[in-house]
């Protein structure tokens, strides 16, 4: 019996409470962004600066013959002009690659592959400068999808490239880069065991992480042999090291300064212009900017994979699934590295199952690279694998909640790829999805449906530093390594706060540059809260321990005898001595010296988190349009440092997971180009295509965490697809395999019907 | 992108000279939501761009109930619906004229320049052709009018020469019982080009259909007036069945194209349920003026 909670649009289902942790205090970033004064990649300028631009390939496969700058180096106003040729060469496999991606060498992989670049004194010079450029390709026939990739006779992009095989390498070039497996029990016995087997076979088409900025770069290769990089990137140290790699000079020789960034959802991990905006400023000794256009970067920087897949799933009739086969195939792009990987760690993760076994397959075609996109190919996987799970429930008559939550994966459950789930939160987040009012409200006229659907994404850790210094007025500087894309500024500083028991107003958090903090990874991978937030915390408690020992010395009283409680050191011996944290701060210079702490942490008690969608539409039958009238975020969160924040990674994943199932697409045309080059005609929903979307926090305490928190940036973007599909299956009784699912789609699936 | 001239001529005759003089290097100017869209993106090689704002037969709009509309070609979208007269007398252009981009695009377009711009998928075009206007052009050698459903001739191509200029659209006085409506389909709610779209106009005689004209957007090289759609109700009565006729009719007369916006056999699929909602609508809408 479902009995109906009483929840509020948005609601966190907290048990435990801290005084600035779970607050919502407003972003330290936000007085800049809404005033427009924030400074993002393009903004930036220096004296000197030339205007780079980009030759990108016409092209989806070809090879090049030869490359003739003489008559760009020749027009007016033209400084330099760079090839792939001006890199360091030599080197095999990944380098060879990451390079070549950047500046193509022998091959144009795919329509927007960069080729040359020019600096000038003008943005208008640079561009006309680069249609004077002769490149002489031999025009190959291109293969952009991952099964025609997959053939015997499918046109091969690398020469050198073998199929790794379960671990032999093959001795034939082909495009599948791997394949690799899965295995748990006995999936053939399984099968036999079950009373209703449903297999399926879905596909995917490409689509692109969507961000609003597009990526923009500024180096300037000074005369000291520094190299000091300006640019919008989720990683200063990532595109560091990734510079330092194709330039081949050591990391310390490059200096990474994060500007503001406009989104990036895994698509500003990899680096594309600081490398050639560094050749340029090499060759011309001036600071030199590159910046992309929305065509730039649709065609030329990463999406996310195009794939198929193939799911069987087996149960008995009292809904015990007895086994599970995933089969997934993922473009990689024009270099090999799909997120197949991640995608088959987390297909069947919200399952405990006895049996179950899954392939991988990592297959090149002539698209950029792919890129991270939030869960990187874990909602391809879940479009698949969460509509076999909700067909299955309907044959055997169980509620698709109820059937989740007889198969839940648990504390102790052993996931397929091998690891044991410690705590995790997912049959709570199916218990807030099962009571919630949304779920248990009627609807209201035909051509209506409902579709649940669950996802999982595993979260990473990673190195962090953090360093926090007490200025004389009681506040706290701190200085972090994590580009602040979704408010991370803010909720590490709570950390922080929490700690020194100050208001978050009195911590004041800069992102800085590689010079100024110690290695910090990429903010991707849902893991800049969790881990640049535990270094907070331990640079935090430095800073305590030495405020404390400070007060312990003025007072000549024993250090373990003094407390912090509620920003005013106390002695616990003698009630006459106290002082404020302010207090202190302003005699450290006095008593002693300045104090700092500084922390660098790596992490390993990593919270997975899983989140739930229900979701009803209206569909035109007509027009085969789909309204999305009500939508619901279940997510567990661990803990919500910033409550709102959370929200908006669960509204933000649930509304992108919307455009990847409603309308967005790499159109292809048989050329190997991509039609839709710009947001006309890349539909991402707009406001006027969503309701609001309701969130429900489900707070299960990641114990690897000092506040539990689990990361929450990516699990939002999985259960959307399927939960739409099984939507539309309800409401217009046929199933859609294929994304998107279009309106011209559902106009053909309710006359095939 | 290289450096671009700009002039204002403050009269029609100026403006003819400034193009003449220009000799096919020049582009008229309305609200700019096509064309500097169109510069930036390298669609045409000009010199000159020829802003049409302050010229004032481009910039006013006179309506009366006898000689109907006259509105000039540069009069932004905005100005239309927020036109009281205007607005109860052409529900069907006012379809278009709110729904052309947004409420920022709105302030900017001009029914001119969605004319000029000549592409399939115009909205405001079909409600003109249905609602039987004309295209008032002035060149070197004065002033000639052109219907509507004539004025475009190719995708982005239209009957002006490279010295006209498009001065005004006129549309003819409502008569009793008569009704129109436009709708397009598209994926999104907004910000999003017709997949197809339907301009319809219907004058009921009694219960039946008097006359009627049916023009489809995005589903040919132009514009496309389906006249045989019209002529094949006329006289029938204002039912689901003859309503059906004409939709079936414009399905078969669509000429689409399969593209990123859409397939042939969905296009096709469109003009049908589009030209039958429209027309309903639209024969609601005469019962309503009588
Ligand atoms: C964000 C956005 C959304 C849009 N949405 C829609 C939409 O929903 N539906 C739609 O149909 N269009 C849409 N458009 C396109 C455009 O807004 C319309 O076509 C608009 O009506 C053009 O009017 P304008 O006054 O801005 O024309 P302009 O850009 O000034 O001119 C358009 C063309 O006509 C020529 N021209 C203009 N006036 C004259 C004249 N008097 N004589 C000769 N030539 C002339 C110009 O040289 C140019 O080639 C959209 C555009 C944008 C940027």
């Amino acid at each position: 019996m479902a009995t109906t909670r009483d929840y509020e649009p948005n609601v966190v289902l907290s048990n435990q409470d801290y005084n600035v942790v779970g607050t919502r205090p407003l972003r330290p970033d936000g007085a800049d962004k809404v005033t427009g004064r924030a400074l993002y990649g393009a903004d930036f300028a220096a004296a000197g600066l030339l205007s780079g631009s980009v030759l990108r390939s016409p092209h989806a496969h070809a090879r090049i013959k030869s490359i003739d700058t003489s008559k760009a180096e020749a027009l007016d106003g033209v400084r330099a002009v760079v090839t792939s040729a001006d890199f360091p060469q030599g080197g095999e496999g990944p380098v060879v690659w990451q390079r070549d991606n950047v500046l193509a060498s022998d091959k144009a992989l795919y329509r927007g592959h960069a080729i040359a670049a020019v600096a000038a004194a003008s943005p208008h010079i640079a561009e006309e400068a680069v249609s004077l450029i002769d490149v002489d390709y031999e025009v190959l026939t291109p293969v952009t999808d991952v099964q025609s990739s997959m053939k015997g006779d499918a046109p091969i992009l690398h020469d050198s490239l073998m199929t790794d095989e379960l671990g032999e390498k093959a001795d034939k070039a082909s495009n599948v880069a791997s394949h690799f497996q899965h295995v748990k029990g006995d999936v053939k016995a399984g099968f036999k065991e079950a009373d209703v087997v449903i297999e399926r076979e879905f596909t995917t088409k490409t689509v692109h992480q969507g961000y609003i900025e597009p990526q923009a770069a500024t180096a300037l290769w000074n005369n000291d042999g520094r190299l000091h990089i300006w640019c919008s990137t989720q990683g200063s140290f990532a595109a560091r090291d990734a510079c330092a790699k194709i330039l081949d000079i050591p990391v310390s020789q490059i200096r990474v300064v994060p500007l503001e960034i406009g989104g990036g959802f895994g698509g500003k991990i990899d680096v594309y212009l600081e490398p050639v905006a560094a050749l340029l400023s090499k060759k011309t000794g001036t600071p030199v900017k590159l910046v992309m256009s929305r065509a730039d970067v649709l065609q030329g920087t990463g999406p996310t994979p195009g794939s198929y897949a193939k799911i069987k799933i087996g149960a008995k009739k009292d809904g015990t699934i007895t086994a599970a086969h995933a089969y997934l195939a993922m473009e990689a792009g024009a270099y090999p590295g799909s997120p197949v990987g991640a995608g088959a760690m987390c297909v069947l993760a919200p399952y405990d199952l006895e049996n179950a076994l899954v392939d991988g397959y990592d297959v090149v075609v002539n698209k950029p690279k792919t890129a991270a996109y939030r869960a990187p190919g874990a909602p391809n996987a879940a479009f698949a694998g969460e509509q076999v799970i909700d067909e299955v429930a309907k044959a055997i008559g169980m509620d698709p909640i109820d059937f989740r939550m007889k198969n839940a994966a648990k504390e102790g459950t052993r996931q397929v790829h091998g690891p044991t789930f410690p705590r995790v939160g997912y049959e709570e987040v199916l218990e807030a999805m099962k009571s919630h009012p949304h779920y248990n409200a009627p609807l209201d006229g035909p051509n209506q449906g409902r579709g649940v659907a669950v996802g999982f994404w595993f979260n990473i850790g990673f190195d962090s530093a953090c360093n926090i210094a007490v200025n004389a007025d009681g506040t706290v500087t701190l200085q972090e390594g994590s580009t602040d894309i979704g408010g991370t500024r803010a909720s590490i500083a709570m950390q922080a706060a929490e700690v020194l028991t100050l208001p978050y107003e009195k911590v004041h958090p800069t992102v800085v540059d590689t010079d100024t903090i110690g290695f910090t990874a990429v903010t991707g991978g849902s893991r800049t809260t969790f881990a640049t937030g535990w270094a907070a915390y331990e640079a935090a408690q430095d800073v305590r321990t030495k405020m404390i020992d400070r007060a312990a010395q003025i007072w000549e009283v024993d250090a373990d005898t003094v407390e912090l409680e509620d920003a005013v050191f106390k002695s616990k011996s003698d009630p006459e001595l106290s002082m404020t944290f302010a207090e202190l701060a302003g005699q450290l210079g006095r008593s002693g010296g300045g104090i700092t702490g500084t922390a660098a942490v790596s992490p390993s008690g990593v919270g997975g988190a899983f989140a739930g969608n229900i979701v009803d539409v209206e569909v035109d039958p007509e027009t085969g349009k789909t309204e999305i009238l009500r939508f619901t975020v279940v997510q567990d969160a661990g803990k919500a440092i910033h409550p709102s924040y959370v929200e908006g990674q669960m509204q933000g994943g649930a509304v992108q997971g919307i455009g990847w199932a409603l309308n967005e697409e790499y159109y292809m045309s048989d050329s190997g180009t991509m039609d839709n080059v710009s947001l006309l005609d890349y539909r991402m929903p707009t406001s006027l295509d969503l309701p609001m979307i309701d969130t429900v926090i489900v707070e299960v305490a990641n114990p690897g965490h000092p506040y539990g928190v689990r990361g929450v940036g990516e699990a939002p973007i999985i259960p959307p697809t399927p939960a739409i599909a099984n939507a539309i299956e309800n409401a217009i009784g046929t199933r859609l395999f294929a994304l998107p699912m279009n309106p011209a789609a559902v106009a053909k699936a309710v006359m095939d019907k | 992108m290289k450096w671009i001239d700009y002039a204002t001529p403050h009269s029609v005759r100026e403006a003819v000279d400034v193009l003449s003089e220009a000799g096919g290097r020049a582009r008229v100017m309305a609200g700019g939501t096509d064309l500097l869209v169109a510069l930036r993106a390298g669609v045409y090689d000009i010199d000159l761009v020829v802003d049409g704002k302050n010229i004032p037969e481009l910039n006013e709009i006179t309506y009366d109930p006898t000689n109907g509309l006259t509105l000039g070609a540069a009069v932004p979208c905005y100005k239309i619906y927020g036109n009281q007269a205007v607005a109860t007398a052409y529900p069907g252009l006012i379809d278009a004229a709110s729904l052309i981009g947004g409420t920022q695009i709105q302030g900017r377009a001009s029914l001119g320049g969605n004319l000029c711009n000549a592409t399939p998928s115009a909205d405001s075009i079909p409600p003109m052709i249905a609602l039987n206007g004309t295209a008032n052009i002035a060149g070197p050698n004065g002033n000639r009018q052109v219907a509507i459903e004539d004025f475009c001739t190719g995708v982005r191509q239209n009957a002006l020469g490279s010295d006209e200029i498009l001065v005004s659209l006129h549309l003819p006085a409502p008569v009793a019982n008569s009704g129109a409506n436009y709708i397009r389909f598209i994926p999104r709610n907004e910000m999003d080009i017709a997949v197809a779209g339907a301009g319809v106009s219907v004058v009921l005689d009694n219960g039946d259909i008097k006359e009627a004209r049916v023009s489809l957007a995005s589903v040919a090289p132009t514009p496309l007036f389906v006249q045989e759609a019209g002529d094949a109700i006329a006289g029938k009565p204002a039912n689901d069945e003859t309503v059906r006729i004409a939709s079936g009719i414009a399905r078969d007369a669509a000429r689409p194209i399969t593209d990123m916006r859409g397939t042939i056999e969905f296009r096709q699929h469109l003009c049908e349920v589009l030209t039958r909602r429209a027309l309903n609508t639209a024969i609601e809408r005469a019962k309503e003026n009588n």
